[in-house]
C-alpha cells in the first residue's frame, strides 16, 4: 500500500503540496527552540504591537512578543493536540465500528444506536459547554472532544468489516483455526485501513479547524501558551492598531488545514477504487 | 427514529453540566458574589430538590423544563426563556441567510463543476471550494471586518440593524456551507452520471444540463441532504463563531457569553435549545428522504 501511496502522490500535485507544507510544518514544530528568533514568553516592552521588520519579522504583540516566535511554538501545540485527539477517536472508533460490524446483533445496535445519536447532537457546541464547565485544561479538551468525535470512524470501520467479514480469506482464516482476536486485528483492520486513513487526515483538519474555533472563544489553549487560536482572540481586540496578529496567525491555521485536506483528497482519489475506476473512465 | 433518545441524552448531559461544576450547585445558581446564610442554603437546597438522589434531581429538573420553566439567568435575575426567545429569532435570521446564500452559490457552481469535470473552470471552482473549507469562520469574519470595515468603511463592524448589518456576517457563515456543498454536489452529480440510465438519455442526444437537471439531480440528492443535515450542527457551531465575531445578538453570542459569566442556567437552556433545534433539522431530513427517494417509506 505504501507503494501505492508514493505512485499516487507523484501524479497529484495538490497533495505533493500539502506534504511537502506539513514536512516544513512538522520540521519546525520539532526544531521550534532553534527556529524562532526569540524566546515566544520574552516580552520586549519597547516594542507593543509593532508591524513586521527587520528586528520582527511579523511583528508583535500586545505584550511586545515576537509573533513569530509565538506562531512557531503555537506549531506544536496545535499539532500535538490534534494529533492526540485524532489517534484517540480512530482507535476508539475503529476498535467499536470493527467489533460493531463483525459480531452484528445486539453488539451492533448498541454501538451504532450509540454513533446515531452522538452524530445527532451539536458536538462542538456540548463540547464547549462541557469544557467551559469543566475548566479548559489540556486534558478536559482532549478528553471530551475524543469521547464525542470517534463516530465516523466507527461508521467507516464498520461498513469496511460488513464487506470483508463475508470474503473467502476470511472465511479461509477461520478455517484454519485462526482466533477471532486474530482476524479482527489481522485480517479485518489491517484491510480496511485505506478508507481509515483518509478519514484520518480529514479529521486533523476537522479538529484543527475545531481547535482553533475553541481557543478563539477563549476556551481552549490558554495564553500564555501560545496557540494559533488564541493569537487570533487577542489580535482581534487589536484589530484596528495592528491587524497583523489575527491575520497571520489565521494564514498560519488556513493553510495548515489547507494542507491536510489537499492529502486526504488525494489519498481518496488513488486509494478508493471506486473513484479510481471512474477517474480511468473520465481519461 | 432516534430523535428521541438523542433528545433525552442531551438533556442528561445538559442537567450534568450543572452537576459536574466545581463548587456547591446552590453557591452557583445564587452567583459566586452573592453571601447568604447556611440556613438560606439548606433551604433552598431543600427548596430545588437538591438534598434528594441526583436521578431524582434530573427528573424534578426535566419537570420544570416541560412547564416550560428554564430558570433564573443569575446576572440579570430575568426568566432564561424570556432572554432567549428574541435570540432565538436573531440567530434564525443570520442562519437563513447565510444558508439561502450557500444554496445559491453551490447548486450553480457544483453543477457547471460537474457537466464538464477536469476542465479548468472545474479545477478553479473545487480548488476555491477547497481553501473555502479550510478557512476558520471566525478567521474569515475579522479578515472581512479588516477589509470592508477598517479599510474601506464599507460596512459596519458589528452589531444588527439594516440590510448593511447582514452582509458580512452573512457570508462569514455561508462561505463554509456554499464550499462543502460545492463538493458534494459536484461528485454526488458525478456518480450519478457514470450510471447506466444517463446514458441512456446521453444517446437520445439531449443536452448535457438537461441530463443534470432533469434525470441526475434528483437520485443525486440524497448525499445531498445527509450533508445537509450534517450543516445543521455546523450552522449552530458557526454561528458561535459568527455571532462572537460580529457581536450579533444572537444566541451563539449569548453561549459564550453566559459561559465566561458563568451563568449557567442560561447555558443549559443555549445548548438545549441549539441541540433539539439540530435534532429537528435531521428529522426534517431523514422526511425529506422519502420525498426524494420514493423507495424509501416511512411507517
Amino acid at each position: 500500500m505504501i507503494r501505492k501511496i508514493i505512485k499516487g502522490f507523484r501524479k497529484n500535485k495538490l497533495a505533493c503540496i500539502g506534504v511537502g507544507y506539513l514536512t516544513i510544518l512538522l520540521a519546525v514544530a520539532l526544531f521550534a527552540p532553534w527556529i524562532s528568533p526569540y524566546d515566544p514568553y520574552a516580552m520586549h516592552l519597547d516594542h507593543i504591537l509593532e508591524g513586521p521588520s527587520r528586528a520582527f519579522l511579523l511583528g508583535t504583540d500586545n505584550l511586545g512578543r515576537d509573533l513569530l516566535s509565538r506562531l512557531i511554538y503555537g506549531t506544536r501545540t496545535t499539532l500535538l493536540a490534534s494529533f492526540i485527539i485524532v489517534s484517540i477517536t480512530c482507535c476508539i472508533g475503529t476498535v467499536l465500528g470493527t467489533l460493531a460490524g463483525y459480531y452484528g446483533g445486539i453488539i451492533d445496535d448498541t454501538i451504532m444506536r450509540i454513533v446515531d445519536i452522538l452524530m445527532g447532537l451539536p458536538q462542538m457546541v456540548v463540547a464547549l459547554g462541557m469544557i467551559a464547565v469543566l475548566g479548559p485544561s489540556f486534558t478536559n479538551i482532549l478528553l471530551l472532544l475524543s469521547l464525542l468525535t470517534w463516530t465516523d470512524f466507527a461508521r467507516l470501520a464498520r461498513g469496511g468489516t460488513i464487506s470483508l467479514k463475508e470474503s473467502e480469506y476470511v472465511a479461509a482464516a477461520r478455517a484454519y483455526g485462526a482466533s477471532t482476536f486474530r482476524i479482527i486485528f489481522k485480517h479485518i483492520i489491517s484491510n480496511n485501513l485505506a478508507p481509515i486513513i483518509v478519514m484520518y487526515t480529514l479529521r486533523m483538519a476537522y479538529t484543527i479547524l475545531t481547535l482553533s474555533g475553541l481557543s478563539y472563544l477563549g476556551f481552549g489553549i490558554q495564553p500564555p501558551t501560545p496557540d494559533w487560536g488564541n493569537i487570533v482572540s487577542i489580535g482581534q481586540q487589536y484589530i484596528l492598531v495592528s491587524p497583523w496578529m489575527a491575520v497571520f496567525s489565521g494564514v498560519a491555521i488556513s493553510m495548515t488545514i489547507l494542507a491536510f485536506n489537499f492529502i486526504g483528497d488525494g489519498l481518496r482519489d488513488f486509494l478508493d477504487p471506486r473513484q479510481r475506476v471512474r477517474m480511468q473512465l473520465k481519461k | 427514529m432516534l430523535a428521541i433518545p438523542t433528545v433525552i441524552f442531551l438533556t442528561v448531559i445538559v442537567f450534568l453540566m450543572l452537576r459536574l461544576a466545581p463548587g456547591d450547585p446552590v453557591q452557583i445558581m445564587l452567583g459566586l458574589t452573592s453571601i447568604v446564610s447556611e440556613d438560606t442554603v439548606a433551604s433552598l437546597r431543600k427548596e430545588w430538590g437538591l438534598d434528594k438522589p441526583v436521578y431524582f434531581q434530573y427528573f424534578y429538573w426535566l419537570k420544570n423544563l416541560a412547564k416550560g420553566n428554564l430558570g433564573r439567568s443569575i446576572q440579570t435575575h430575568q426568566p432564561v426563556a424570556a432572554i432567549l426567545g428574541g435570540r432565538i429569532v436573531n440567530t434564525l435570521k443570520l442562519c437563513s441567510v447565510a444558508y439561502i446564500i450557500g444554496l445559491c452559490i453551490a447548486f450553480p457552481v457544483g453543477i457547471i463543476s460537474a457537466i464538464k469535470p477536469y476542465s479548468i473552470i472545474d479545477s478553479f471552482a473545487t480548488t476555491i471550494a477547497l481553501i473555502g473549507v479550510s478557512v476558520p469562520t471566525f478567521w474569515l469574519g475579522l479578515v472581512l471586518i479588516i477589509l470592508f470595515s477598517v479599510k474601506l468603511r464599507l460596512l459596519p463592524m458589528a452589531g444588527m440593524g439594516g440590510i448593511q448589518y447582514y452582509i458580512l456576517p452573512s457570508i462569514t457563515l455561508g462561505t463554509g456551507l456554499a464550499a462543502g456543498l460545492t463538493r458534494m454536489i459536484r461528485s454526488s452529480l458525478l456518480e450519478v452520471l457514470s450510471q447506466d440510465f444517463i446514458t441512456v438519455t446521453r444517446a437520445k442526444g439531449l443536452p448535457e444540463w438537461i441530463i443534470i437537471i432533469k434525470h441526475a439531480l434528483k437520485p443525486g440528492l440524497i448525499p445531498i441532504l445527509t450533508m445537509l443535515g450534517f450543516w445543521g450542527a455546523s450552522m449552530l457551531s458557526g454561528a458561535v463563531l459568527t455571532e462572537t465575531v460580529f457581536a450579533w445578538p444572537g444566541m451563539g453570542r449569548l453561549l459564550v457569553d453566559s459561559l465566561l459569566a458563568r451563568d449557567y442556567p442560561v447555558t443549559q437552556a443555549c445548548i438545549l435549545v441549539g441541540g433539539i433545534g439540530v435534532v429537528l433539522v435531521n428529522l426534517l431530513i431523514d422526511l425529506g428522504y422519502g420525498i426524494v427517494d420514493p423507495r424509501i417509506r416511512y411507517d
